[in-house]
């Protein structure tokens, strides 16, 4: 049972990065129908801000406010104005197409202008080990889980409560109305892009510790963000968090219980299920077709 | 532009037949590489160009193809049986993957079959009892068929041709046909498609099976040829390189494959003098081409035909209006 208990709350914290990574995903696809196949690399790219940073004597702290910055400009503005504006007007394929081949020039251009080598990355949190009733906890672990749980809350909140963000999700749902009501509706659409790069900017910081910066830490990570949104619900931003939590949990318990071989196939075997009986996700409404 | 494609067609097939007579190994390698791929992204060009449904998963059928004729023939069956019995596991595999992933929407199949792609990766690399794990299976034989022997490289490229054409022509005659129609229909409009009878879930899912279909013959194929096959050859990374091969040469134009292919296989070669940044050349390519043809290669001569048009038919208003003015 303690067992059982330890392995569920590290999946906790595997999960709540997850969940980081599928909601700046399910953002990105309600406010701009944007599928982004390089979100893995997106999160790749600020733990390698955060090491050169960190390579120029800059603290910690430092070198992840600098690092939020930068991913808002270059993979905010930039990815926006460079990649998506362009190819909006020819619908899905031609964006998936160009992120695929993003996700492969960031890759491999990390790879050969700075180290195939993984690079070591500080701690974020204290090296501490609690021990209740029996259960041991890692400080990291918790810290990882309350901190992604407290950003996932505030984007939320800050969808649901404040101007801006009502008129973000105006956008989301109905473009034409949003911009007959007066709203900016490039600069929400822009914000949105914003809100992804630093919720990436933040998952880098929090799963860089464990599994360090390396070119190709992305993969992985991409397509379990992927299949979580899906999970929870596409059209729901809570849909994010759950399908996040879920699969870094089953990940964890399927690793120790059944098969740590096939521990990276989890995820797919959850999205089928859930998309063959719930195809909307598990929080999900379901939506009408455009015609 | 039909009689056009018709006389490419004919020349490329004179020289397919006769250049690899001239060619040394290496170039017979290639040559067959080339075809084996234009067989696969044929399938994978039904599946995203025609139906429009894109799958990020077709090196998974390339190996599940591979790996059955590699288990038949070290098991000391047939090739021949080994081949058929690969495309019919792929066209089950290949229903059975697109059935739950099709009912909702078309985004969902590329999840389901990049997914679909890292399981069956893993299957290959942990079932040391079955693929032989991270070794792969060597000394992969070459068959023969009523007393002819394709051991030989350029007897194997002959046979490789010969699958190829009869797959074009099959696809072709399927394309022609009121099914290949409902296809085409369904990916331009799926819910005007649907208004007009056509069932289009199971004409996509079709689509989706046949098309993996032809990534199995076309990975039977290469098991045969390459003679050595292990997990490395059928990773995510190696189905986005045939998405992408599709992609490049034009989808939904019959010959965008045979174009697709050929960069992807020669294209490794040519940006060699790039070393270690060559991957990130690619990628970076690939979004410049995107945001300059984002409709593929093969779609510059329509463009041309439309700018022309468009020039034409300002040119006749011009002289209208002048016309008028007078």
């Amino acid at each position: 049972m303690t067992d059982f208990l330890q392995l569920f709350f590290s999946g906790l914290a595997t999960g709540s990065i997850y969940a980081l990574v599928a909601l700046g995903f399910t953002l990105l696809w309600q406010a701009s129908g944007t599928i982004n196949f390089a979100q893995g690399e997106f999160v790749m790219l600020p733990a390698f801000m955060m090491v050169m940073l960190l390579g120029s004597g800059l603290s910690l702290y430092f070198a992840f406010a600098l690092t939020i910055v930068l991913s808002v400009v270059i993979l905010g503005w930039l990815f926006k104005r460079g990649l998506v504006d362009p190819l909006f007007k020819y619908g899905m394929m031609p964006i998936v197409v160009a992120t695929i081949g993003l996700s492969i020039a960031m890759r491999n251009g990390v790879r050969a202008g700075y180290s195939a080598e993984p690079q070591p990355f500080p701690q974020v949190f204290p090296d501490v080990i609690f021990d209740v009733m029996g259960v041991t906890f890692s400080a990291g672990d918790v810290g990882t889980f309350v901190f992604a749980m407290v950003l996932v809350l505030v984007t939320q909140a800050f969808l649901n409560k404040t101007v801006t963000g009502r008129a973000m999700q105006a956008v989301a749902q109905n473009t034409e109305s949003a911009s007959v009501l007066g709203i900016n509706v490039p600069r929400m659409i822009f914000y949105t892009f914003a809100i992804n790069a630093i919720l990436a900017a933040a998952a880098a910081l929090l799963v860089t510790p464990t599994y360090l910066a390396k070119f190709d830490m992305g993969e992985g990570l991409g397509t379990k963000a992927f299949f979580a949104a899906i999970i929870g619900g596409f059209t729901n931003s809570r849909g994010a968090l759950v399908g996040g939590l879920l699969v870094g949990v089953s990940e964890n318990l399927a690793a120790a219980y059944i098969s740590a071989a096939y521990k990276d196939a989890v995820a797919l075997v959850i999205f089928m299920v859930v998309i063959l009986f719930k195809p909307q996700g598990l929080l999900g409404k379901k939506e009408e077709r455009k015609v | 532009m039909k009689k056009l494609n018709l006389l490419f067609a004919l020349v490329a097939l004179a020289a397919l037949v006769v250049v690899p007579n001239f060619l040394k190994n290496y170039g017979i390698h290639m040559f067959t590489t080339w075809l084996v791929f234009i067989i696969a992204t044929m399938g994978l060009n039904l599946t995203v160009g025609y139906a429009g449904q894109k799958s990020l998963g077709h090196a998974a059928f390339f190996g599940i193809g591979a790996y059955t004729v590699a288990i038949f023939l070290k098991a000391g069956l047939s090739f021949w049986l080994g081949l058929p019995v690969a495309a019919l596991f792929c066209f089950v595999v290949g229903l059975a993957l697109g059935f739950p992933a099709l009912r909702v929407q078309t985004i969902y199949l590329a999840f389901a079959t990049l997914g679909f792609n890292t399981a069956l990766w893993l299957v290959m690399r942990n079932e040391e009892w079955l693929t032989g794990g991270t070794f792969g299976i060597n000394n992969i034989a070459r068959p023969s068929l009523g007393g002819i022997s394709f051991d030989g490289n350029l007897a194997y490229y002959y046979l490789v041709l010969g699958f190829t054409i009869v797959l074009a022509l099959l696809l072709w005659g399927l394309l022609r046909s009121p099914w290949g129609k409902a296809f085409t229909a369904l990916r331009d409009n799926a819910i005007r498609a649907e208004s007009l009878g056509i069932d289009t879930r199971s004409y996509t899912l079709l689509s989706f099976a046949i098309g993996a279909v032809y990534a199995g013959v076309a990975g039977g194929l290469y098991a045969s040829q390459v003679q050595f096959i292990d997990p490395a050859l059928f990773t995510v990374g190696a189905s986005i390189m045939m998405y992408l091969m599709v992609v490049v040469g034009g989808p939904g134009y019959f010959l965008g494959p045979v174009l697709g292919s050929a960069v992807g296989v020669v294209l490794p070669e040519w940006l060699r003098f790039a070393q270690a940044w060559y991957l990130f050349v690619f990628g970076a390519a690939v979004v410049v081409l995107m945001i300059w043809l984002p409709d593929g290669l093969l779609s510059i001569p329509d463009r041309i035909k439309a700018r022309r048009q468009s020039r034409a038919a300002s040119a006749a208003r011009a002289a209208a209006g002048k016309g008028v003015k007078a």
